[in-house]
């Protein structure tokens, strides 16, 4: 069952097949875990090696992800990924669709144990701790990483229980003083609590599309995340509601990292501090913003960001 | 970075207006040179029809200047270009400036060809002016054709010419004071003079702002205000 560490996601046949295990190993190796179970040990070069351009590391990293590989069935949808998310900044995912950037996010809190074929090697870790490790309790990753989703999602419950639901679930308050406090600080730091603090007991469901995404922006800072994850938050969103977003992404930056990932340039271009270029499950280029948008260094960056993609 | 990027857009109509800007500048710079021929022109032959001429149709130039301008706002705010097509675009704002002033600096050039044309016509001293007037005259062309090439190279060669420029001015300068001292009676000849070959000089830098444009569109790197010396480090050339 060693190996099954490596890949969190493991199906049965795979399994079956990781049966003998290798020859034994540190229990700590940092080098092994980050070989996925087929290949052997590090010796064999990778074909799929390439280089990211630009500097993937972050001064204050939260998020490290060293060769992150994802694998749906036989498809090798996310290869050798390196990148790091630093502490106060916003790291927007741009390229072409199916390029990895949401199977990229999706890796960082676990999301893509829902999906039975899916399987996820190498070295992801927030604040050192091993995302992956069947240790580590998901429930407890998901709150510490947030995410936020293209579709806004309020669960159909009060927009008070929205928020309140994941403190209490990791028993954040003692009191519903405290529960009140942090639904309050919650809605109003995502910018809603004056819109709807007259109504608290209406139905999360009934706000319009901006409301209702700002609403999941406030349950996601509820339980005090370390990390934000932003799948496309704005496409569904009409530009007022876009920009209130853009707004607060600006503001929870300084408390948080952010990843976000749009198909809005101008909305990476205006609202994150790195940009990474992925293309058909690499990551291409990674650099300062706008340097990517003004002066990119790879030639497939540069034919994404201008409009020139045939 | 060759031209052939700004054609290879998913939007066709895109590609066709980051060309049409590209063609409508070097219109506009190609008849900055005709003004600028004949302004020089008129001022070593002595013909003041000329001169007023070239100077009444300096209105075509800020026509140009004017529709090239709006036509990029209108680019920038329906198409929101980045990397290179930004720094085109960019690029072409600040050119268009200078193209601008040149053609200024080509219109007063003008007048006073024309009202030297009136006075007495000794050739030695004009020779100095039409040769620091075709060395400008290189520069404005050159300047165009590397705009046009997008070759940073050239743009480079004519930032160092400038140099030159500035020097075949000072000699002039100093050769009219000389001469006003000697008679006073040449002064208003010879500070008609010294305007046209200041004139001149300042469409030099302005040729040289618009190959550092070049650079900056093809490198994306701004190296006005630089050193020679750091500009090649800038550039790595």
């Amino acid at each position: 069952m060693a190996v099954a560490e490596q890949a969190h996601k493991v199906t049965n046949t795979d399994k079956a097949s990781a049966v003998p295990p290798p020859a034994p190993r540190k229990p700590d190796s940092p080098v092994m875990s980050a070989v996925p179970e087929s290949a052997a040990p590090e010796l064999a070069p990778d074909p799929g090696k390439y280089e990211t351009i630009g500097d993937v590391t972050a001064t204050d990293p939260v998020l490290t992800v060293r060769d992150c590989n994802v694998y749906y069935g036989d498809n090798h949808a996310l290869q050798h990924v390196n990148l790091d998310v630093g502490r106060n900044q916003v790291v927007a995912l741009i390229g072409p669709s199916g390029c990895g950037k949401s199977t990229f996010i999706r890796c960082l809190n676990r999301m893509n144990d829902t999906i039975d074929t899916a399987r996820v090697t190498g070295e992801l870790k927030l604040h050192g701790e091993d995302i992956n490790s069947r240790e580590t309790d998901v429930v407890l990753l998901r709150a510490r990483v947030g995410m936020v989703f293209q579709k806004p999602n309020p669960f159909p419950k009060t927009i008070y229980e929205n928020v309140a639901y994941g403190p209490r679930l990791h028993g954040l308050a003692s009191n519903r003083a405290e529960l009140d406090e942090i639904v309050h600080g919650s809605l109003q730091r995502a910018g809603l609590w004056d819109e709807v603090k007259d109504r608290l007991d209406d139905a999360g469901t009934g706000l319009s599309g901006g409301q209702q995404q700002r609403l999941c922006i406030a349950r996601t800072i509820a339980v005090n995340p370390e990390v934000i994850l932003m799948d496309e938050p704005c496409s569904a969103l009409d530009p007022i509601a876009t920009a209130k977003i853009e707004d607060l992404i600006d503001e929870l930056a300084q408390n948080y990292a952010i990843a976000i990932v749009t198909h809005s340039m101008q909305q990476a271009a205006r609202v994150s501090q790195r940009t990474a270029y992925f293309h058909l499950g690499k990551l291409i280029e990674v650099d300062q913003t706008d340097k990517v948008f003004t002066n990119p260094s790879h030639k497939l960056t540069e034919d994404y960001v201008t409009g020139r993609f045939g | 970075m060759t031209s052939e990027q700004f054609k290879q857009h998913t939007s066709r109509r895109f590609n066709e207006e980051l060309e049409h800007l590209r063609t409508e500048v070097l219109r506009m710079g190609g008849l900055v040179e005709n003004h600028l021929d004949r302004a020089i022109e008129a001022i070593t032959a002595g013909d003041s029809e000329m001169g007023l001429l070239v100077a009444g149709e300096d209105y075509k130039i800020n026509e140009l200047e004017v529709s090239i301008d709006e036509e990029c706002s209108r680019v920038l705010a329906t198409r929101a270009p980045a990397a290179g097509d930004l720094r085109l675009i960019v690029a072409v704002i600040k050119v268009i400036t200078d193209l601008e002033r040149i053609g200024d600096e080509a219109q007063r050039i003008g007048y006073l060809a024309s009202r030297l044309a009136s006075q007495d016509h000794p050739h030695d001293h004009y020779s100095e002016l039409k040769a620091l007037g075709e060395h400008v005259q290189t520069m404005v062309h050159d300047t165009l054709d590397a705009f046009s090439r997008l070759d940073a190279d050239d743009a480079l060669q004519i930032v160092e010419e400038d140099k030159l420029v500035d020097e075949g001015y000072d000699q002039i300068t100093r050769q009219c004071i000389s001469m006003m001292m000697e008679d006073p009676r040449t002064i208003r000849r010879f500070m008609d003079i010294s305007w046209a070959a200041r004139a001149l000089e300042r469409i030099g830098d302005h040729a040289k702002n618009i190959s550092e444009y070049v650079i900056y569109l093809v490198h994306g790197r701004d190296i006005r205000h630089l050193e020679i010396s750091e500009v090649k480090r800038e550039v790595g050339s």
